[in-house]
């Protein structure tokens, strides 16, 4: 197996004297597409935000390929929505420029033209952040985060707040981008969003439970461990759906 | 009528205070956006205040008084950023903390030892009409520098005023950009306190950026036009205390004041949340397409 893009090695970090991982070992490979999920707390953000090198490392070590350009996306909770700026200026935002002028090139604007006719923003360049829907906010992060044209790009809680649709959008067109060859990690509350779309998925509760493609990992033992909470594995047509283990219970007995 | 209104333009004290107001506008209007919108709309007062500390200390130990105010406000701008940034409290009380303990110096250094009764008032309540030709000079060259800074850094301040992490994560050195905007911040208020006052370059930081605001929904028009209102409110505010025999400092705040009542009776509701919610930078909950899309359908 060739060299890992990000190196994860018995990383604990957190916050103050509190670890919000511990002895995290992971190794993320170029191309790869990979979902954390977890509960509440488990260190989800923590250890992308480890991975992005916004908190300092207590323990262990990350190291990511030489010239790898990373992109982090962050939760649209986060994202101050009054703030001044329209689609267009959000996005050109993260363009690096060396030229003295900051208004965009006619190479940057072709760029952000075709950026957001991609993601299916096209025509939304003057609009203020504020009145785009929770999907297309969503996407003019990625968008802004593509734009870099990095290797790695994490998300935060891409599909959090979003209906089921936009969710599946949003998940189908980071699928696309993944099979482009962009290496992709998200975290998500989204279990069965996750088994329908992502090849490989790391169950995390402050450390990792396990991890690997959802057909092995979505297990009733693993989400006891990564929940703490009993639930139930049914298959659909080759797909783990992870319902409570009420839901599970009843409809084993119905079928 | 006209040769009324033209007379004050034939002293020469009243067009170097023109120019100087107007020059000063801009540059408060300029920088005055990344103060708004960074929420730190207080620190124009509060570092007015700490400037007046370093003017005592520099002024007792012999040193030039311009250099050392300056040094010392750059130092205590910065000293809040820090703060701000790391979070253990608020940036409110950051400024609170920082630059009323730099003005209690001030005037525990100027009581023990004296000071210049002139100088002092002039600090504290300005005295745009006596503007010296290096003021001039002096409020020029740094509106120059900041329009500079701006123009250069455009999408780095954009995007280190929206989301700092993020820019930190992208490439964007934070902490450098954001002592220099601290150092074009600390020398705005060091060459216009002497002009303005220390009473008085608060509402000239924070009502041309929220003015500016609630016109329009971009960054980079907002820059432009709180810079704009800034040198207008300048001009007028200046031109009209001249012909109220009213001293211009109120007048020129009275002038943004105006301004901002017409821009909320022409904008409407939506102006004023927009710049109602300037220092809110807490997130908006977004809990989906509908209620974003709502608020959009309404507008």
């Amino acid at each position: 197996m060739s060299e890992p893009l990000v190196d994860i090695s018995h990383v604990t970090c957190g916050y103050g004297d509190t670890a919000a991982i511990r002895d995290i070992d992971l190794q993320l490979q170029a191309g790869t597409f990979t979902g954390i999920v977890g509960p509440s707390g488990s260190g989800k953000t923590t250890l992308l935000r480890a991975i992005a090198g916004r908190i300092p490392v207590a323990h262990g070590r990350i190291s990511m390929a030489p010239g790898t350009r990373l992109s982090y996306v962050p939760q649209v909770e986060s994202v101050d929505w009054n703030f001044p700026v329209t689609v267009g200026e959000c996005v050109l935002m993260a363009r690096e420029t060396s030229r003295l002028l900051p208004w965009a090139t006619p190479e940057e604007k072709r760029q952000v033209g075709q950026t957001l006719e991609r993601l299916g923003l096209a025509g939304l360049q003057g609009r203020h952040i504020r009145e785009l829907s929770g999907g297309q906010q969503q996407r003019v992060f990625l968008a802004r985060a593509l734009l870099r044209r990095p290797q790695l790009v994490l998300l935060d809680e891409p599909t959090s707040g979003l209906d089921v649709k936009t969710r599946h959008e949003i998940l189908h067109l980071l699928g696309e981008l993944h099979d482009d060859g962009l290496t992709i990690v998200l975290t998500t509350h989204d279990l069965n969003g996750m088994a329908a779309h992502l090849p490989h998925l790391v169950c995390l509760n402050v450390h990792v439970v396990a991890e690997g493609a959802p057909r092995e990992v979505l297990t009733p033992d693993v989400l006891q461990h990564t929940y703490g909470a009993s639930m139930d594995v049914l298959d659909h047509g080759g797909m783990p759906v992870v319902v409570d283990a009420y839901t599970g219970a009843a409809l084993r007995s119905a079928s | 009528m006209i040769d009324a209104f033209l007379t004050p333009f034939s002293f020469e004290f009243f067009r170097n205070g023109l120019i100087v107001a107007t020059v000063a506008g801009a540059l408060c209007g300029l920088i005055g956006v990344y103060v708004v919108l960074r929420g730190m709309s207080y620190i124009g007062h509060g570092l007015s205040h700490a400037i007046f500390g370093g003017f005592a200390a520099s002024s007792l130990v012999g040193i030039n008084v311009l250099l050392g105010a300056g040094l010392w406000g750059f130092a205590a701008a910065l000293a809040i950023n820090t703060v701000t940034r790391r979070r253990p409290i608020g940036a409110d009380a950051a400024i609170g903390v920082i630059t009323t303990a730099s003005f209690a110096l001030g005037l525990a250094l100027f009581a023990l030892f004296g000071g210049s009764g002139g100088s002092f008032d002039a600090l504290l309540f300005g005295s745009i009409l006596g503007v010296a030709p290096l003021d001039v000079l002096l409020t020029g060259l740094t509106l120059l520098g900041a329009i500079v800074v701006f123009v250069v850094r455009y999408r780095a301040i954009a995007f280190v005023t929206f989301d700092a992490e993020v820019a930190e994560v992208s490439g964007v050195r934070v902490q450098r950009l954001e002592s220099l905007l601290m150092l074009v911040l600390a020398t705005s208020i060091l060459v216009t306190m002497k002009i303005l006052g220390v009473t008085l370059i608060a509402a000239t930081l924070v009502i041309p950026p929220t003015v500016a605001r609630m016109m329009t929904n971009s960054f980079s028009r907002m820059l432009v036009y709180s810079t704009a209102i800034g040198a207008a409110c300048g001009m007028v505010g200046m031109i009209t205390s001249y012909h109220l025999d009213v001293q211009s400092g109120p007048t020129i705040v009275l002038t943004g004041a105006l301004l901002f009542g017409i821009a909320y009776a022409i904008t409407g509701a939506n102006g004023l949340r927009r710049a109602a919610r300037l220092d809110h930078h807490e997130a908006v909950p977004v809990r989906g397409p509908v209620t974003p899309s709502a608020e959009a359908a309404a507008r």
